[in-house]
Order: structure tokens, then C-alpha cells, then sequence
């Protein structure tokens, strides 16, 4: 608790001294740690399927800056990510939310898994059905292992 | 005859679904701010760094905003097509410099031509952020009450102009 006020004060008073400027990493961690948490849930625009985290794309670079700067500002998770879906749509997210025209998305994977199952169910089901045992006599079980000797041999 | 009806009606699925998603452009990312009005901004221009471009000053007025840069490829290719635009002087387009050096942005103007009324210049790419830009070119459609209307991600090419673009500009103007 105590450190938290100590970083705070410490936002307050650095606040001016880099306005404008994204700091280097190591200046102040618990913001770099909130910004990595934050930057592997959003997608890089220019390559899709890299995370903000990970991409070296210069847009990325500026949006890290960004989220930096309204770390900076004490902004919320939620209102740092309203502020990049707001501009980028719900694609800047890894995990977009469940909305009428995501539920296929949402939906479809499970909807996919019970078709396959209950295809599996009465497939199995229908193979019960078919196979039928067979009582295989001594007689059978002496010829089996005659021709099995005699295939021995020849080999 | 019928026990392949079924694998072959999923298959017939499958092949539809694949065959809409490859024709699908995955760099088109519906733009939500399309409908909202334009985020304002006050950049210095290209040529007089003292005089600021905000979309406030054009209030009232059916423009075309877009974000080049002399570095961008894309921007080269649709740069004819802007100069046969601004000639016709059907909507006037106003340019936002992107992540520029303002020399090397005045120099491939004078080289290429300049279609734009006026120039802003986003040297730290913040304006584009806010307008949703992730490559240039970019253009957008902003109507006499400042809402965007239409985003073209990527280059213009002369069929959406005709197609697109004109049309819409008309419309916007009889409002």
C-alpha cells in the first residue's frame, strides 16, 4: 500500500516532465506491467496477428505510446480499451465481445462439437446394431490353428 | 444413393463458407467511426506552419480527408487519381501529412502535383489514431455537419470515385 502511494506521488510530480514523450521501459514498472498485461489482449492493425505486445509495426509502436500515455493519465483498463475499440472497432480485441453479430463466432465452435458428438453417439449406436457374435466352435478353433502352423512353416 | 447425401451437403457447406471467406479482404476492417462525427483536431499546415487545418473550419461543406505520406507506396498510386479529382473540382480534398518529414512531404508534392486545398500535417501520427488509421492511404468522407460518412481503407482508384465516392458526394450535398 505504501508503495502505491510512493509511486503515485511520484506519477504526480514526474507527470509534466514527459508529456508528449514515450518513456523507456524501465522508468516506472508497475505502468510497463499494465501496459504488457493490456497489449497482449489487443491485435496490431497492420499485422493482424501479431499482439500490440509483439509487433514491431511503427503503428503499433505509437499505440503502445498511447496506452502509455493514458496509463499515465490514470485511465482504467476498460476506458484505455473503450478509447482503441472506439477507433478501431471490436477488432483491436483478442477476445471480442458477445454481441449478435459475434455469436457465430461464440456459438459455433460448440455448436460444432455437439453436432460431432451426437454424430459419434449414433454412429456408435447404429454400429451396435450391426455387429452381431459370433460363436466361433473348437472345431473352427482347431481348423484356425492348423492353418496357422501350416502358414508358419512355409514362410 | 442417399447415405452420401449428407457428407456431400456439409462439404457443399464448407466449400461455400471457404469460398466467401478467400474472397474476403481480411485489411478491410469495418470502421466504427463511420456514421460518428470526424474526432476534431487542430494540426499545423504543410506550407505555413503558423496556420492550423481543424475540421471545425469546414463546417458546412461535403470534404474528402486523406492521409498520405511521401514515404507511403499506396499513396503514389492513388495520387493521379486525386489530381484528376481536385481538377474536377467535384469535393475538395484536404490532406493530412502522416508520419512525415515536412521537407521530403513538400518536395513529393512539387514533384507529383497537389490536390489538396489544404495540407495538415500528423507528424506524431495522433490525428491518425483518432481517425482509426492503421496505413496510409486513407480517405474519408465527411459531410456539411462533420460526421464521416465513408472510409476508404487503402487507395482510390478512378472506379471508386465514380462508383463510390461521387455519388455519395452529391447526395451529401443536396442535404
Amino acid at each position: 500500500m505504501k508503495m502505491k502511494w510512493v509511486m503515485l506521488i511520484i506519477l504526480c510530480v514526474s507527470g509534466p516532465a514527459w508529456a508528449g514523450e514515450a518513456r523507456p521501459l524501465a522508468d516506472d514498472p508497475v505502468a510497463e506491467a499494465r501496459l504488457k498485461h493490456l497489449a497482449v489482449e489487443l491485435r496490431c492493425l497492420v499485422c493482424q496477428n501479431q499482439t500490440l505486445a509483439d509487433s514491431n509495426a511503427p503503428l503499433a509502436e505509437d499505440l503502445r505510446r498511447e496506452v502509455r500515455d493514458m496509463i499515465a493519465k490514470d485511465m482504467s483498463d476498460q476506458e484505455i480499451i473503450e478509447f482503441l475499440v472506439s477507433r478501431y472497432g471490436d477488432f483491436v480485441l483478442y477476445r471480442p465481445p458477445l454481441k449478435a453479430t459475434t455469436t457465430l463466432l461464440w456459438v459455433g465452435p460448440f455448436a460444432l462439437l455437439t453436432i460431432g458428438a451426437a454424430a459419434l453417439v449414433i454412429t456408435l449406436r447404429r454400429r451396435a446394431h450391426t455387429v452381431v457374435d459370433v460363436v466361433v466352435t473348437d472345431e473352427e478353433h482347431r481348423k484356425v490353428e492348423q492353418l496357422l502352423a501350416e502358414g508358419g512353416k512355409r514362410s | 444413393m442417399s447415405r452420401f447425401l449428407l457428407p456431400l451437403s456439409i462439404f457443399v457447406v464448407v466449400v461455400i463458407f471457404l469460398g466467401v471467406g478467400l474472397t474476403l479482404n481480411p485489411r478491410e476492417i469495418p470502421s466504427p467511426l463511420v456514421g460518428k462525427a470526424a474526432p476534431e483536431f487542430s494540426q499545423p499546415q504543410l506550407y505555413d506552419q503558423e496556420k492550423t487545418f481543424s475540421p471545425a473550419d469546414l463546417k458546412g461543406k461535403v470534404w474528402l480527408l486523406n492521409f498520405w505520406a511521401s514515404w507511403c507506396s499506396g499513396c503514389k498510386t492513388e495520387h493521379p487519381v486525386l489530381m484528376e479529382l481536385a481538377k474536377s473540382g467535384q469535393v475538395p480534398i484536404y490532406g493530412m501529412d502522416y508520419k512525415d518529414q515536412r521537407d521530403e512531404a513538400v518536395t513529393w508534392l512539387q514533384r507529383w502535383g497537389n490536390p489538396y486545398s489544404v495540407v495538415g500535417v500528423d507528424e506524431a501520427g495522433r490525428v491518425g489514431i483518432n481517425f482509426g488509421v492503421y496505413g496510409v492511404p486513407e480517405t474519408y468522407v465527411i459531410d456539411k455537419q462533420g460526421v464521416i460518412r465513408y472510409k476508404q481503407i487503402g487507395p482510390l482508384y478512378p472506379d471508386t470515385i465514380e462508383k463510390t465516392i461521387l455519388p455519395l458526394v452529391k447526395q451529401l450535398e443536396s442535404q
